[in-house]
């Protein structure tokens, strides 16, 4: 329950919204519980005594209750929503800062979706549940006690048949209501994987005509509703129950008071009025035990979507700038001195496994290597994407993790594999290398990378529209852009991961003859899969299987390595594998 | 009572009260084509279901009408009597509380009737569904988003549930119980029932009122959520490009402008519809308080009418007729039972066309056309019997064509054996815009045939036209001499391998995905094609070998293995004709020697078509057909076609000078 709770702290300046919300509901329970009262008094007092006045001056009193209920129920209406909103608002805001101290391994194993999930749905859901609680849980239970006590006061006697009558029915309730929201999970488990069976067979409909296997898929699909429909019918079965649970009460009840209320009222204890008035009650009171209940399944209901979001806001980041950071980088020579990496604690087995790589500043290195062999977590520990396990990364001689965050990722510039365009023009794009870049710069950026020539194409030229996802440029265009965007921060490190595999071979030339021309004393890492990417480089590494296979230069590898000179041939020579893909 | 429990039921569905009526063209055929499909399976249970509301409804009726009785004709009778006799009011309760039983058993009936109508309804929907979507040919899906189709089985189908569950008898039972309580209050007293009526359009136009105001902000409210949402994706998806560029302050500030303007909206939306809600309760209790006023005044002129009453209201009770003090304590609590279903009505009637508009969904996934089959030759096995191919019962690992001619009423068997024709074949997605031009081309069995061209020349789409993924425009396929149009397609597609451009996996073991190629394949059988797919060595290698579970597409393995099985699958299937569309660019070049030494054994002896960019692939083919822009443009093998030194010499020559560049 304390969790259940967790996401009010977000409340904040909304506080005192929220506290006075369910005060409005409070007075308005009270205008509508004096009614009945009031009722009575008209048919005893007013009727029994032929006293139109009295019947007059009542009706006014209540209609004059009935409007300020109604005052108070639209205030509660209007406090409610500016609470729900402003606590969905804050919820947002602090998952959306807290996600932007994270680090990659925060994201990581989060996902994407998952966070997106948590920022939307997640969040609506408790805006919804959190409205229903500020009306529904306060005026409920408001309603039942102050029925209760009302009732109490006209009649002591017939008022403990209530209270006994909400023990009986609060047990018979609570106990069908966790049964049933028991079965409900379940329903939701099941209901996931059909959703899941569906959308297998939606994406792999080819494989499924291909081979001839729509009946079979029918058949598992069949079971699978089938299931479903088993476990609806249970869960829906003992909801059947509730109403006439209830109805029953509420009867068993109504009979009592009627045979008690008329021996009373003959023998002169209890009034017809009185007894009119308590029968309203009744209705009042169970009707409300009835609502708790259904508040309490909501909430177990919202009870996923809170622990997500607290998962979120408690999320403290791994990676955190040290105390006295160290604010310049002084060049871009890198050091690996025996590192272990492993992008979760409790892996078996490390990604990177005891490596010891010095690199000079100035120079240019090529990476290759077999997928998996973990190319790009090597690189990405250099820009403190991650924290190494043991051992230590060294950028300038200074340990990565004394360097303040911002300082060494803006002088250590990743073009990532898995990169993305943001939607905005293309000169919006770029300056996220460098805000203050004049067009002029921007413009030379997109020289070195080879974008220039098709970005003059464009109608717009520099001010064309970037779809989300840069889904309008295609993939080879957009890794230039990419690395046009990492040029502008002028960093003294420049590694480009996989960067230009869209890119066809002569461009991708083009753009490694700029970097030695232009950039000589930034350090240069290149990851890529075709060996004409990297045998100009001043040296290479062969990675293989989270270590260094070899490092040394293009001779000295051709001559000495097995696993470069088998790529090398295998792409180049007489036994060349051509590439028959254009790109474009 | 029953109604007033069911109010609260309905709460738990939807919040969204005074949200905007999505449009929907034609409410009324929609809703009586979900009510036949209701009928169709479960017509006597909603016969029973409509029963147990009436008799719900009536006794409910009674049960309140006892009020009355209990003040009138017992208690008031009995006041200030010396010895009260309860034997006849004790009867009339026993009388009542057979009404409340009979109401209680047929609202408990009700219930669970409803709950298996719309479970069951709803598990036949989903089977139709799914089997159709099954059924529809691969246009479809290539048409229409995937998220599109899913959320018919979603959110869709969830809307139609609280419909059929909710919606329906709730409206039932409000239209019967607006009915008999507007009855009965006729019955007690006209003008007390005027008043009542006039409260109700009160009511009505207040709450229309703040519906429509709400409605205005709801659309406000959907367009900055929309807003919001469409930058949370953008940014979660690179947010990884943020912390690289450091760009966080910046993304904050965006984030909480385009927050605060949510909140602004969102607040407005549900300030309107939260009102809504003591509006019609408080104004229920003013038609409550005027009925209480005039009531009173008419119970008192009726109960001192021959005291000093006033002259109006004599005049009154003689128009009118008498209200009795019990009478107006039934009146009261009809007062109540009145105002409440009329709201239910309006608000169910928002629910039940946003329901509809998803039933319009469901119902335009089942109109769509299925894939049409008229093929008629079929593949049956066989065996040698005195020189002639005859059809086998049992498997004999030899197939033949079981081809009928109506002609002369004869059947001819004529062997499987992966001869493949295109003749002058025109094809396009739409009848107006042709993307493949005067395909010819002709695979003799066991031969290999590379396609070769830059992306989007069209050759994906050749293969998806031999086994009639598409129907083609102009021309003729022939497979074995055949025309694939007269062969089912299920023995059709029966009888070709295929490995997709992209690889999908099914939830299941490693096996399971194997085992997909042929289902009654054994063990042996599964490794023996690992083995020969060269994946046998890596799923030894997972943590449970073949019965590692495969969850999200395979989302546990490399791209490379999940090819790998892709080709395993392919390979326990053992058919004549291979289709390998490979997509290795995302492999790096030592996997993929990998998963094309794995095709390679594939391929042998089989007629293959392979899409291809490596060269190793392409010159040991039998034929490579060079396309662009739709039309083959050269045809031969690696050797004639350096010679013809056109654009296949260009590609191969082009990239080998980058390389050195």
């Amino acid at each position: 329950m304390s969790e259940l709770l967790s996401p009010l702290a977000q409340l904040k300046e909304f506080k005192k919204t929220a506290i006075v919300s369910p005060l409005w509901m409070i007075g308005e329970v009270i205008c509508e519980m004096i009614i009945p009262i009031l009722m009575g008094k008209i048919v005893d007092e007013g009727i029994g005594n032929k006293d139109m006045g009295y019947i007059a001056s009542t009706g006014i009193l209540m209609l004059g209750i009935a409007l300020l209920g109604l005052f108070c129920g639209c205030m509660g209406g209007l406090t409610r929503s500016k609470a729900s909103a402003g606590l969905s608002r804050n919820l947002r805001k602090a998952m959306h800062d807290n996600i932007q101290t994270f680090s990659f391994a925060n994201i990581d194993k989060f996902s994407t979706s998952g966070l997106v999930t948590r920022l939307t749905t997640d969040v609506s859901n408790i805006q919804n549940a959190f409205m229903m609680v500020l009306s529904m849980a306060v005026r409920a239970p408001m309603s039942m006690i102050v029925a209760m006590i009302l009732a109490f006061y006209l009649n002591a006697r017939i008022a403990s048949i209530y209270l006994i009558a909400v023990i009986i029915l609060s047990i018979i309730m609570g106990t069908l209501m966790i049964t049933t929201t028991r079965y409900f999970k379940k329903v939701f488990e099941r209901y996931d994987q059909l959703n899941e069976s569906v959308q297998e067979n939606v994406s792999a409909i080819r494989v499924v005509k291909a081979y001839v296997r729509e009946d079979y898929e029918n058949n598992k699909f069949k079971k699978a509703a089938g299931n479903i429909y088993e476990m609806f019918l249970k869960a829906e079965m003992r909801l059947a129950c509730i109403g006439p649970v209830m109805t029953t009460t509420i009867n068993v009840c109504i009979l009592l008071i009627s045979w008690i209320g008329a021996h009373m009222i003959v023998s002169g204890s209890l009034t017809t009025g009185q007894l009119m008035s308590l029968l309203a009650y009744c209705m009042n009171i169970l009707m409300s035990l009835m609502m708790v209940s259904m508040i309490f399944v909501m909430l177990t209901m919202s009870e996923a979507s809170v622990r997500r979001i607290a998962e979120v806001i408690n999320e403290k980041s791994l990676l955190t700038n040290p105390e006295n950071p160290v604010m310049d980088v002084k060049d871009g020579a890198i050091e690996f001195k025996n590192v272990d990496f492993a992008y979760k604690k409790e892996a078996k087995e490390p990604v990177l496994k005891n490596i010891n790589l010095s690199i000079k500043s100035g120079e240019s290195v090529g990476i290759i290597g077999a997928t998996g062999s973990a190319k790009s977590s090597l690189v990405n520990l250099i820009s403190r994407l991650y924290d190494v396990t043991s051992g230590s990364v060294t950028v300038g001689g200074v340990d990565v993790r004394d360097y303040d965050i911002e300082t060494l990722r803006n002088q250590v510039s990743v073009v990532l594999q898995k990169n993305e365009l943001f939607s905005g023009t293309i000169l919006d794009n770029l300056r996220w290398g460098d805000p203050n870049a004049t067009q002029e710069e921007c413009i030379r950026a997109c020289q070195m990378a080879c974008a220039d020539e098709f970005i003059e194409r464009m109608p717009e030229r520099y001010n064309t529209h970037i779809e989300q996802g840069g889904s309008n440029v295609s993939g080879g265009q957009k890794q230039r852009i990419c690395i046009a965007r990492a040029l502008l921060k002028k960093p003294k490190i420049l590694i480009l991961d996989d960067s230009t595999s869209a890119v066809d071979t002569a461009t991708d030339a083009k753009i490694r003859k700029a970097f030695n021309d232009e950039i000589p004393n930034t350090t240069k890492l290149i990851i890529a899969q075709r060996i004409s990417s990297v045998e100009n480089c001043d040296r290479i590494i062969i990675m293989d299987n989270g270590q260094i296979n070899d490092f040394g230069t293009p001779n000295e590898l051709l001559e000495r390595n097995e696993i470069y000179r088998e790529i090398y041939e295998s792409q180049t020579g007489s036994s060349a594998d051509a590439d028959f893909d254009e790109k474009n | 009572m029953a109604e007033k429990v069911k109010e609260v039921k309905a709460f738990g569905g939807r919040g969204a009260r005074g949200a905007p009526r999505p449009k929907v063209k034609n409410p009324g055929v929609l809703f009586m084509r979900v009510m036949r499909y209701i009928f169709k399976n479960y017509g006597v249970s909603m016969i029973v279901v409509f029963a147990c509301i009436i008799i719900t409804v009536f006794a409910n009726i009674q049960g309140t009408l006892f009020t009355k009785t209990l003040i009138d004709k017992y208690i008031e009778p009995m006041i200030g009597q010396d010895n009260p006799d309860f034997g006849p009011l004790a009867g009339a309760m026993a009388r009542v509380a057979l009404f409340y039983l009979t109401g209680i058993v047929a609202s408990y009936v009700q219930a669970r009737t409803m709950a298996k109508i719309t479970q069951g309804t709803l598990k036949n929907l989903r089977i139709e569904l799914f089997e159709h979507m099954e059924s529809l040919p691969i246009k479809y899906f290539d048409t229409n988003a995937h998220g599109d189709i899913m959320s018919v089985y979603t959110n869709d189908i969830d809307t139609l549930r609280q419909m059929i569950s909710q919606s329906i008898p709730q409206l039932l039972n409000s239209a019967i119980t607006i009915i008999s309580v507007l009855g009965s209050m006729i019955v007690l007293n006209v003008p007390l029932t005027i008043v009542t009526i006039i409260m109700v359009f009160v009511m009505l136009f207040a709450s229309g009122a703040a519906t429509k105001a709400s409605g205005k902000n709801f659309v406000a409210q959907q367009k900055n959520l929309g807003k919001l949402n469409g930058y949370i994706e953008e940014m979660m998806t690179g947010e990884k490009v943020v912390k690289v560029f450091c760009h966080e302050a910046k993304t904050i500030e965006d984030f909480d402008k385009y927050n605060n303007e949510l909140f602004e909206a969102s607040f407005k939306a549900n300030a309107f519809s939260s009102i809504l809600g003591p509006i019609n309760a408080q104004l229920g209790n003013v038609s409550y308080v005027i009925c209480a006023i005039v009531g009173g005044a008419l119970a008192l002129t009726t109960a001192s009418s021959t005291g000093a009453g006033v002259a109006f209201f004599l005049a009154l009770t003689h128009l009118f007729g008498s209200l009795s003090i019990g009478g107006l304590a039934s009146f009261l609590t009809f007062n109540k039972n009145f105002s409440m279903p009329i709201n239910q009505v309006s608000m169910q009637f928002n629910s039940i066309i946003m329901a509809l508009a998803g039933a319009e969904r469901i119902f335009r996934l089942l109109d769509e056309k299925s894939e049409t089959d008229d093929g008629y030759v079929t593949l049956v096995n066989s065996k040698m019997e005195n020189g002639k191919i005859v059809e086998a019962s049992e498997h004999t690992g030899h197939w033949a064509w079981k081809h009928y001619h109506q002609a002369d009423n004869t059947t001819t068997y004529q062997p499987l054996e992966g001869d493949v024709t295109f003749n002058d074949v025109d094809f396009g997605y739409d009848d107006d815009k042709i993307v493949l031009h005067n395909i010819v081309l002709h695979a003799n069995p066991g031969q290999k045939i590379a396609l070769v061209g830059s992306t989007g020349a069209g050759k994906t789409t050749i293969t998806n036209l031999i086994n009639r993924f598409y129907d083609i425009q102009d021309g003729k396929i022939r497979y074995d001499n055949i025309n694939i149009n007269k062969i089912s397609k299920k023995d059709l597609r029966k009888s070709l391998g295929i490995v997709l451009q992209d690889t999908h996996l099914f939830t299941g073991t490693v096996a399971e995905n194997i085992r997909y190629g042929k289902l009654d394949a054994t063990d042996e059988e599964v490794k023996a094609a690992a083995k020969l797919a060269n994946a046998d060595g890596f799923i030894r290698r997972l943590p449970e070998g073949y019965d590692t579970m495969l969850t999200g597409d395979g989302a546990n393995l490399s791209q490379g293995q999940r090819q790998l099985l892709a080709i395993a699958r392919a390979a326990i299937a053992d058919p004549p004709v291979l289709i390998l569309d490979e997509a290795t660019s995302s492999i790096d070049t030592r996997t993929e020697k990998i998963v094309q030494d794995g095709m390679d054994k594939l391929m042998m002896g089989r007629t293959t078509f392979v899409i291809a960019h490596r060269l190793s692939t392409i010159r040991n083919s039998d034929c490579i057909l060079v396309m662009e822009q739709g039309r083959i443009i050269e045809q031969g093998n690696h050797k004639e076609l350096l010679e013809k030194k056109g654009k296949y010499y260009q590609l191969y020559t082009g990239n080998k000078t980058d390389i050195t560049a």
